[in-house]
């Protein structure tokens, strides 16, 4: 089992055609993904033939709207390569054509474009993650988005994250030691987005097949100091956190539009305070979270249940 | 992205939003010839530099006459002010800003900004104007008043009007107070404002509503579709090294340490600075260069790194997901080469390929050290720079 995806679902690409778009949807082929075509406005109808290592040549068509792409490939996720001016438009359409999952990877969208987005949402079905984001993976069963695949190993951790980079970082940690993942959802880097940590924790919570969470954050906002209070009072699994950012200057974006330090709020040391506050144990160092976890689950006799 | 006040001002006197005549001076006698035009019995002499806390540093003064107005200015062109905002190297003041002076009856507060709690623009206010609303708000919360404002219909008449009542605007001023909101708010959106903060705002004693001050910031992600707003970027006021990696798309923030880092991914720039400093060591700057870092970039990277004169050494991070670990060492490589590395060079390489990356390090015959994980490779550089 896993959250919000399987092996099962279909995807679609909106911006497949793109140079970006081809590239990452042929890393999805080559993961096991079943990408079923892809859009671009104004090449509806044509195809795009894609060749795996293998020598196979997969041949995906292209639609001029969301819409007719998931009537014709009863595709229930899409994921966003789109450039930024225009992918809070492609969110949208996404939303509209009911789609389950819409993953933004796209980076650089104008905050007020990701407000109007949110307001879009709200009362429709569809879950958002990103933008700004390294997307969601199943080790070893689907993955949608740009991390590297190889890196992780099917298992029963679960991690969310801001951070794309510290993601691979943790899931590396932790395939290294034979500890697998059950699923990897990057959340992303912006102030205004999709889904936030409690969302993702929720569903961990909910599944059976994820033992324990990694939970990865940075500065800026308070989207950490209200998953631990979360955590606290309803999650019913190990959790290990790390944040990041613990030596930036205040008023200075450190590349996320996200992280920034504001009038004082939001600093490293308030959260990873607040985490231990609530029961959570924190990474001393990025070099350090899978070991961390590894220690917390020794600890609690459950090391050989992650090993299966 | 920042402005300067006189620029604020004039962004927000195209909405409609009530400010003090003014004009800006790069000379004393421009500052002369101003407040000759001006001609206000009291004249305000502003430095205008990027940073808040100009007040308390002494950037802002009064004036009574043109000999006054002459005075102030050479006193204050080329001063360097130290504000709490600045760090203790401070700012030079290059340009001020000539200003009517008005005969102000109460100060008030009126900021606008994106909450991300609730993922809308909210605008606040309080009765509390001059101080800074972060000490407000620590000293007392209940005097900060917020409406969140809905995206499809903008703020409301009737939210504007229960702010200025519920920071006690004067009752026959408070249709002006809100006015002036309402065209706040417009202006802030219709820019693409990250924050957008009116502190003071005041109430004078021939009863306008106006802004005494105006800081106007912008989300750098939509510059794209507000040519006019980029033309106001002042590079006087960026780090040059700053400037030059955004020349080259890379996300690069000076600090003042003598370890520089190149990295690829934002978390994974900023949790390598804090594992340099977790060892003892301080790191010189925040560097991501993407997830596609060409040769050209890495290359770049270097010569902005090695142009801080504090740099004693560089710590190359790189979690190789989709590039390939002998792409990025080859890059590595050359950069270091073409910049005419002479520090040095701690390199660690995790991802595909990392035994052929390892491999193109070692035999380059330059002077790189290669590291096993990143707390191997912060250790070594830590130890390397000392």
């Amino acid at each position: 089992m896993s959250i919000l995806i399987d092996k099962n679902t279909k995807v679609i690409t909106q911006g497949i055609t793109g140079a970006t778009g081809l590239f990452h949807t042929k890393g999805a082929l080559e993961y096991g993904t079943q990408v079923v075509g892809g859009t671009t406005p104004g090449k509806g109808g044509q195809k795009v033939d894609i060749t795996l290592d293998s020598g196979k040549t997969v041949s995906l068509p292209v639609f001029n709207t969301v819409r007719e792409a998931k009537e014709a490939t009863g595709a229930t996720a899409s994921v966003i390569y789109v450039a930024a001016p225009f992918a809070a438009d492609a969110i949208m359409e996404a939303v509209e054509a009911e789609m389950d999952l819409v993953i933004c990877i796209t980076e650089g969208i104008p905050v007020l474009d990701m407000v109007k987005v949110k307001r879009y949402m709200e009362g429709k079905k569809t879950r958002l993650i990103g933008p700004n984001c390294p997307g969601i993976i199943v080790p070893e069963e689907i993955k949608i988005g740009i991390m590297p695949g190889y890196i992780h190993k099917k298992g029963h951790v679960g991690i969310v994250s801001r951070s794309g980079t510290l993601t691979y970082e943790a899931v590396h940690q932790l395939s290294t030691n034979g500890i697998g993942q059950s699923t990897a959802v990057g959340i992303g880097g912006d102030p205004v987005k999709g889904m936030e940590f409690i969302d993702v924790l929720k569903l961990f919570n909910e599944d059976p097949d994820t033992y324990g969470v990694i939970l990865i954050g940075e500065i800026g906002g308070t989207a950490e100091e209200e998953a631990a209070e979360w955590i606290k009072a309803n999650m019913k699994k190990p959790v290990v956190g790390f944040i990041g950012g613990a030596t930036a200057p205040p008023g200075k974006r450190m590349g996320h539009a996200g992280a920034i330090i504001s009038g004082g709020k939001g600093t490293a040391a308030e959260k990873i305070a607040k985490l231990k506050e609530c029961g959570i144990r924190v990474a001393p160092t990025p070099a350090e979270i899978g070991s961390t976890f590894i220690e917390l689950i020794k600890e609690r006799g459950e090391l050989e249940k992650y090993l299966s | 992205m920042n402005i300067h006040e006189y620029q604020g001002k004039e962004v927000l006197r195209q909405y409609g939003v009530t400010v003090p005549r003014g004009k800006v001076a790069f000379t004393v006698e421009e500052a002369v010839e101003a407040a000759k035009e001006l001609g206000s019995a009291v004249t305000v002499v502003k430095a205008q530099i990027h940073a808040g806390g100009r007040g308390k540093a002494g950037g802002v003064k009064i004036a009574r006459s043109l000999d006054e107005v002459r005075q102030h200015a050479s006193e204050l062109l080329g001063k360097v002010l130290v504000t709490h905002q600045t760090g203790p190297e401070g700012k030079e003041v290059k340009r001020l800003l000539i200003e009517e002076g008005c005969d102000i009856k109460k100060e008030y507060y009126v900021g606008v900004v994106v909450d991300r709690g609730t993922g809308r623009v909210v605008m606040m206010a309080s009765e509390e104007g001059g101080t800074e609303i972060e000490e407000v708000a620590a000293r007392s919360p209940e005097k900060i008043f917020k409406e969140v404002i809905d995206p499809l219909t903008g703020l409301l008449p009737f939210q504007a009007r229960r702010l200025a009542y519920n920071i006690n605007i004067p009752n026959e001023l408070v249709n002006k107070a809100a006015d002036f909101m309402m065209k706040l708010y417009k202006a802030f959106v219709d820019k693409d404002c990250s924050l957008a903060e009116i502190n003071p705002l005041v109430v004078t004693g021939s009863g306008e509503v106006m802004a005494l001050d105006a800081k106007l910031n912008f989300d750098s992600n939509a510059l794209f579709r507000h040519p006019e707003i980029l033309e106001l970027r002042d590079l006087d006021e960026e780090d040059e090294k700053e400037i030059q990696a955004s020349k080259y798309d890379l996300s690069y923030i000076a600090l003042s340490g003598n370890i520089g880092c190149m990295v690829n991914g934002a978390g994974l720039a900023m949790a390598t600075m804090d594992i340099i400093k977790y060892y003892g060591g301080e790191p010189a700057n925040f560097l991501d260069v993407g997830g596609g870092a060409s040769k050209e970039k890495v290359t770049e990277a270097f010569k902005i790194i090695l142009s801080d004169p504090n740099v004693k050494g560089i710590f190359v991070n790189i979690f190789g997901g989709i590039m390939r670990c002998d792409v990025i060492a080859e890059g590595v490589v050359a950069a270091a080469r073409e910049a005419g590395l002479d520090k040095p060079l701690v390199v660690r390489l995790e991802g595909t390929n990392v035994q052929l990356g390892k491999e193109i390090l070692n035999k380059s015959g330059l002077n790189i050290v290669a590291a096993d994980s990143m707390a191997d490779g912060a250790q070594k550089i830590v130890q390397l720079v000392k």
